[in-house]
């Protein structure tokens, strides 16, 4: 390819450079973040979008563009409960193996037929590991996903089959009550195939691109703004009341919480914890603050001495007053987490919890030195590690914490902090290159399975502290076979309760899920999730 | 002058490219890779974003493969956004810095020179200590702290002028003054201190004492003659300078919520995406060149010394 | 070292024939705002080597009632608590001496590589001027933040104290650039000079000519350059907090402080005025020091 056509040229860039600089004549009045003639709501997102392509994404910010975009099988209400979307109704087989969608006739944005091929087309893309998705292991449910996305297995080996024009039938590896969830993920979302055929990986640039969902892409302005277009053509247009979303990647969640106070956006979907109270004084009804399936916690490298030891996980674990730092480190009412899996998790019974969590501070760091005296340590035999953690928000500042509660032991426990950036810090607990690491796990799907799958042997890398019980892999993968969600909700309960006794991790605090919205925003609604489409949205005194 | 402007810029080629191979092998000594993230992908699927990458060769082919692509224009996809090329990337956020850097400059220029100019003239005077004060003060506030102070008084408290952003997806005049304001104001602090003193000096030179015992107007002989002179050491500050803040300034375009490279370039390099450093770093070596270049040069024209060679 | 100044710079044309640098004291001494500068540095410098031990309470102490609490007489938090219920006061005693710290040795390593490139591209002249100023102009090329963000991470930091050191050498490492070309220049100017044409006939090596002779004589400014660079450095390390380079908790520096500090404005704007008008004076008193300096060693000032 010559240069001067390359896509990649500077030389093909310098023109539209020459324009992008060019001034607004009528751009000198302020923006109206929520502006209720124009029907325009303007949003500071987390961050920049990495990919708007949903079998490229990984992002929560990501997903609050992508899914006002693209409709799966099912979606999301207001309260993000799955809800039929593009499959007006399904079967399941009785073994819960074999799940049949019948589709709605609806159409892409230009105009073609939006069918159960584009569906099959869409599962075979992402998880053909050619086209190199990096979050495709949310569809291992699927029979034979993971073979295929391993390259063991042919792409057409994916168990999705389109048996018609509207009717879609996917085989499980296992049953999977939770499936209805996963399909409203990004990673399920359809893909228009005539338009992936022509354009490859370019589909999803704004010229190329077209949508089955409510809005569609106009414009991408890279690490500054992402403009959306109410599309005529969705099933439920009419129903869909904001004309124009745009979102800004906010890294600077203070200058976020700035635009609201300005009245330049209508809804951040974060806010500094800190200035609760002041922005509650300053923007009265915009403080939304919800439970959010998201929880921080440390691990400890389990593969390695002190921390092989249960008996020094267990005290660390005890001596950590995580009711101090959910009250005074995070501010917006905050739990403190005795338990991996959050409340308010589908289908669970949150039974599973530390045996300590109701004791009173002192008696928790009473035993925590007796079983550290236990495990040998004392004035002579120091207890001394390193906490690593990342640099970014709070964690620093959890982290102080953290050195002080081990501290208060015992003088002869020594904590070292070790902040470093994101990639590195992740780069360390991969390589098992740490003593106690912090990490965050936000929820993928509404159910406990997202959570506990994490401390299995077979998950890998990702099992940062190395947490290897044989018992509690055969409980993990006897519930994943099992069809009654009662039965498997124990099942994964008592799991839990057996890997929290063996404390390869110290649960700290479960997050909130922080958004400044205009009050005259309807349909807005608090969620588990804090997943919150535009098309719910509506005009409170227009 | 015209034939060691060019030779100036055909050494520029190899400054690029030790530069280019430098930043390259410093950049992926980095430990952590575009990959590494909080959820881990499938083995497979790692082993083929690095081939995609070229990540997996060894270091010199990889950097081999990026110079052939730079002879041919090419910067090569980005490596965390999927859907971009650093080409895209970059030339959506210069504008964006240039306009900010060229704007913040100018009215360091005009500010910062007449202040200075001022202060020289009215030497230990209350003035000049005023104006001196003020230029310290200037450096020594950081842009974190007065980005964030004039947002919340004047975007929030008076909401006279908008927060951040630009207006929507168009530059909005308006938009540009705060962040303009912040950018600019250790500019000026600089530029008055150093026209301050170079003013002085010039005023002392023999050149303005032959102008003055000639009876020259004091105005003709301050302005004619003795700015030229005090205009030099700006002129070799303002090259380089010029360059750094078009570069962009990661503090204003975070606080301002700008589109420009400066951002870019610090989320990249956290990101580890190396094309796009890549990229941000030649641009700004080449800024530097160029402008370290243009003033020389109109340092040659204003000094008096090598008009007559 | 005063010894060698003494001996090797010729006598000024001053009278009752008082040394360069005895009148540059003098005239230092005569500068009101100057003077005030050197005793609120030396101030400073006392507060950050002991305010640390001698204040009540210790850097990094957790007052579990006391989070973010406004100045007070209670349980001597003049200066209020942080957000995690640290005392203030001890937090910005702490964040000085790291400051002082950095910009002390940042400036030490940039002075050190500066001086002695700077001075031996001057004084030999010719092709090796050419190349190592060539170098220089490379490294002037390479964005100072990219320099260090690699610098950062590239090694490896086990301990808060070598991500300390690393801080100094990165920062030190860009700066050097301005120092050597500073020294170059001064050299350049030297090198014709009476004093050193005598050494040279009187046979001494060249290396020496530049050690013994010209850089004593360059360090007027190279003086000048450290004191005003001081600053510059507590600002790039604040610059480099803000991004989360920079110094890492438990420790903390002013620039640490002010990042914090400016993310709670609203809520607690004691954590930002305080180490804001701490740095501002230390900034402040430094750039008076170092202006005042530059006057007392420019004999054209007189």
């Amino acid at each position: 390819m010559a240069f001067w056509t390359n896509r990649r040229s500077l030389l093909a860039k310098a023109g539209g450079l020459a324009a992008a600089a060019s001034l607004g004549a009528c751009a000198n009045a302020k923006v109206v973040g929520f502006d209720k003639a124009r029907r325009s709501l303007d949003i500071a997102n987390q961050g920049e979008p990495l990919s708007l392509d949903p079998h490229k994404a990984s992002g929560t910010w990501e997903n609050n563009i992508i899914g006002n975009m693209l409709i799966g099988l099912t979606t999301e209400n207001a309260k993000s409960e799955p809800v039929p979307g593009m499959a007006e109704r399904w079967e399941t087989s009785e073994d819960g193996l074999i799940w049949t969608f019948y589709l709605r006739r609806a159409q892409w944005s230009d105009g073609e037929a939006c069918d159960a091929h584009d569906f099959e087309f869409a599962f075979k893309r992402i998880l053909d590991p050619a086209n190199l998705a990096e979050y495709a292991a949310i569809l291992y449910p699927i029979k034979n996903a993971q073979a295929v996305n391993s390259g063991e297995l042919a792409p057409s080996e994916v168990g999705v089959r389109a048996i018609d024009d509207l009717t879609l039938e996917i085989q499980l590896e296992h049953p999977a009550p939770y499936f209805p969830q996963i399909l409203k993920h990004y990673t399920a979302y359809p893909a228009p195939k005539h338009l992936v055929e022509r354009h490859g990986d370019d589909w999803v640039q704004p010229e190329n691109i077209a949508v089955n969902g409510p809005y569609k892409l106009v414009k991408w302005w890279s690490n500054y703004i992402v403009h959306l277009e109410r599309n005529p053509s969705f099933y439920d247009a009419p129903n869909v009341v904001l004309e124009h979303l745009y979102f800004y990647p906010s890294n600077d969640v203070n200058a976020a919480a700035r635009k609201v106070m300005s009245g330049e956006a209508g809804w951040s979907t974060r806010f500094p914890s800190n200035q609760v109270e002041e922005l509650r004084r300053a923007l009265p009804g915009f403080v939304r603050v919800a439970p959010y399936l998201t929880c921080n916690y440390f691990s400890f490298n389990t593969t390695r001495p002190p921390f092989n030891d249960v008996r020094v996980r267990r005290a660390l674990t005890m001596a950590y007053d995580n009711a101090w730092v959910a009250a005074n480190i995070y501010r917006t009412g905050e739990q403190p987490a005795y338990s991996f899996v959050p409340p308010g998790i589908a289908d669970y019974t949150p039974d599973a919890r530390y045996p300590w969590a109701d004791w009173p501070l002192e008696r928790r760091r009473a035993e925590a030195l007796r079983l550290l005296q236990d495990a040998g340590y004392g004035p002579s035999r120091p207890l001394s590690f390193e906490f690593s953690h990342r640099n970014t928000s709070d964690n620093p500042r959890v982290a102080v914490v953290v050195q002080n509660h081990w501290r208060a032991i015992a003088p002869w426990v020594t904590v070292e902090l070790r902040g470093v950036e994101t990639q590195v810090h992740y780069a360390n607990l991969r390589a098992k290159n740490f003593d106690v690491g912090d990490g965050g796990w936000i929820a993928d799907y509404n159910d406990a399975k997202t959570y506990l799958f994490l401390l299995e042997t077979r998950t890998g890398p990702q099992n940062y502290s190395g947490y290897s019980n044989p018992e509690y892999d055969r409980m993990m993968h006897e519930s994943d076979f099992e069809p009654d969600a009662a039965r498997r909700a124990q099942i994964m309960s008592q799991a839990e309760q057996l890997m929290l006794n063996d404390a390869p991790i110290c649960m700290s605090v479960f997050i909130n899920s922080t958004n400044l919205v205009h009050p005259d925003l309807t349909g807005y609604e608090d969620n588990l999730e804090d997943i919150h489409r535009a098309r719910w949205f509506g005009i409170r005194n227009a | 002058m015209l034939a060691q402007a060019v030779r100036r810029l055909l050494f520029a080629i190899p400054t690029l490219l030790a530069i280019v191979a430098a930043a390259f092998v410093l950049m992926h000594l980095a430990p952590g890779g575009p990959f590494t993230k909080e959820r881990q992908m499938p083995p497979e699927i790692e082993r083929r974003l690095l081939a995609e990458y070229k990540l997996d060769l060894p270091i010199h082919e990889q950097l081999g493969h990026y110079i052939l692509g730079l002879v041919q224009g090419d910067l090569g996809p980005s490596m965390t956004y999927k859907d971009k090329d650093v080409v895209d990337i970059i030339a959506e956020g210069a504008p964006t810095s240039a306009i900010l850097g060229l704007s913040a400059m100018a009215l360091a220029l005009l500010v910062g020179g007449g202040l200075g100019v001022m202060a020289a003239l009215r030497q230990n005077k209350a003035q000049d200590y005023v104006v001196m004060a003020l230029a310290i003060a200037g450096v020594c506030l950081p842009p974190l702290v007065v980005g964030p102070l004039m947002q919340l008084f004047f975007g929030v408290q008076w909401g006279i002028l908008p927060s951040q952003g630009l207006h929507r997806d168009e530059f909005g005049l308006i938009y540009l003054i705060l962040p303009v304001a912040t950018l600019s104001l250790p500019l000026i602090a600089i530029v008055s201190r150093l026209m301050r003193a170079s003013m002085i000096e010039a005023l002392r030179s023999n050149a303005i004492r032959t102008a003055r015992a000639k009876g020259l107007p004091e105005a003709q002989v301050i302005w004619r003659h003795a700015l030229p002179i005090a205009m030099l050491p700006i002129v070799s500050y303002a090259g380089p300078a010029l360059a750094g803040v078009m570069a962009g300034s990661f503090v204003i375009e975070t606080v301002f919520q700008l589109p420009g490279i400066g951002k870019q370039f610090v989320l990249a390099a956290q990101q580890r995406d190396y094309t796009l450093v890549m990229g941000v770093v030649l641009i700004y070596s080449f800024l530097i060149i160029v402008l370290n270049l243009a003033a020389d040069l109109v340092y040659r024209v204003l000094d008096p010394r090598s008009r007559t060679p | 070292m005063s010894d060698i100044l003494l001996d090797d710079v010729p006598p000024p044309a001053a009278v009752k024939g008082r040394s360069l640098w005895e009148d540059a004291r003098r005239r230092l001494m005569r500068n009101p705002a100057a003077v005030t500068s050197l005793y609120v540095v030396a101030i400073l410098v006392l507060a950050a080597a002991f305010g640390p031990m001698l204040w009540v309470h210790k850097v990094d102490t957790i007052f579990r009632d006391s989070v973010a609490i406004a100045p007070t007489f209670e349980n001597l938090h003049l200066l209020g608590t942080d957000t995690e219920g640290r005392d203030m006061v001890a937090r910005t005693l702490f964040g000085l001496r790291i400051s002082l710290l950095v910009g002390l040795a940042a400036t030490v390593v940039a002075l050190t590589i500066g001086v002695v490139w700077g001075a031996i591209a001057g004084f030999i002249g010719g092709w090796v001027d050419d190349v190592m100023m060539r170098i220089v102009d490379v490294l002037y090329s390479i964005p100072f933040i990219f320099f260090v963000i690699v610098l950062m991470t590239v090694v490896q930091t086990d301990s808060p104290i070598t991500n300390l050191l690393l801080i100094f050498m990165a920062i030190g490492a860009v700066e050097w650039l301005t120092m050597s070309r500073i020294v170059r220049g001064q050299t350049i100017a030297l090198r014709k000079k009476e004093f050193v044409e005598a050494a040279r006939a009187a046979g001494a090596r060249p290396l020496e000519i530049v050690f013994r002779h010209i850089v004593p004589n360059v360090l007027g400014p190279v003086v000048v350059f450290a004191t005003l660079n001081i600053p510059v450095i507590i600002l790039a390390e604040s610059f480099l907090s803000f991004i989360g380079l920079g110094v890492q908790e438990p420790l903390t520096s002013l620039g640490r402080l002010i990042s914090d500090g400016a993310r709670q404005m609203i809520n607690a704007p004691w954590m930002l005025i305080t180490p804001a008008v701490t740095m501002l004076i230390t900034l402040l008193a430094l750039n008076f020091l170092g202006d005042g300096l530059r006057d007392a060693l420019d004999p054209k000032e007189r």
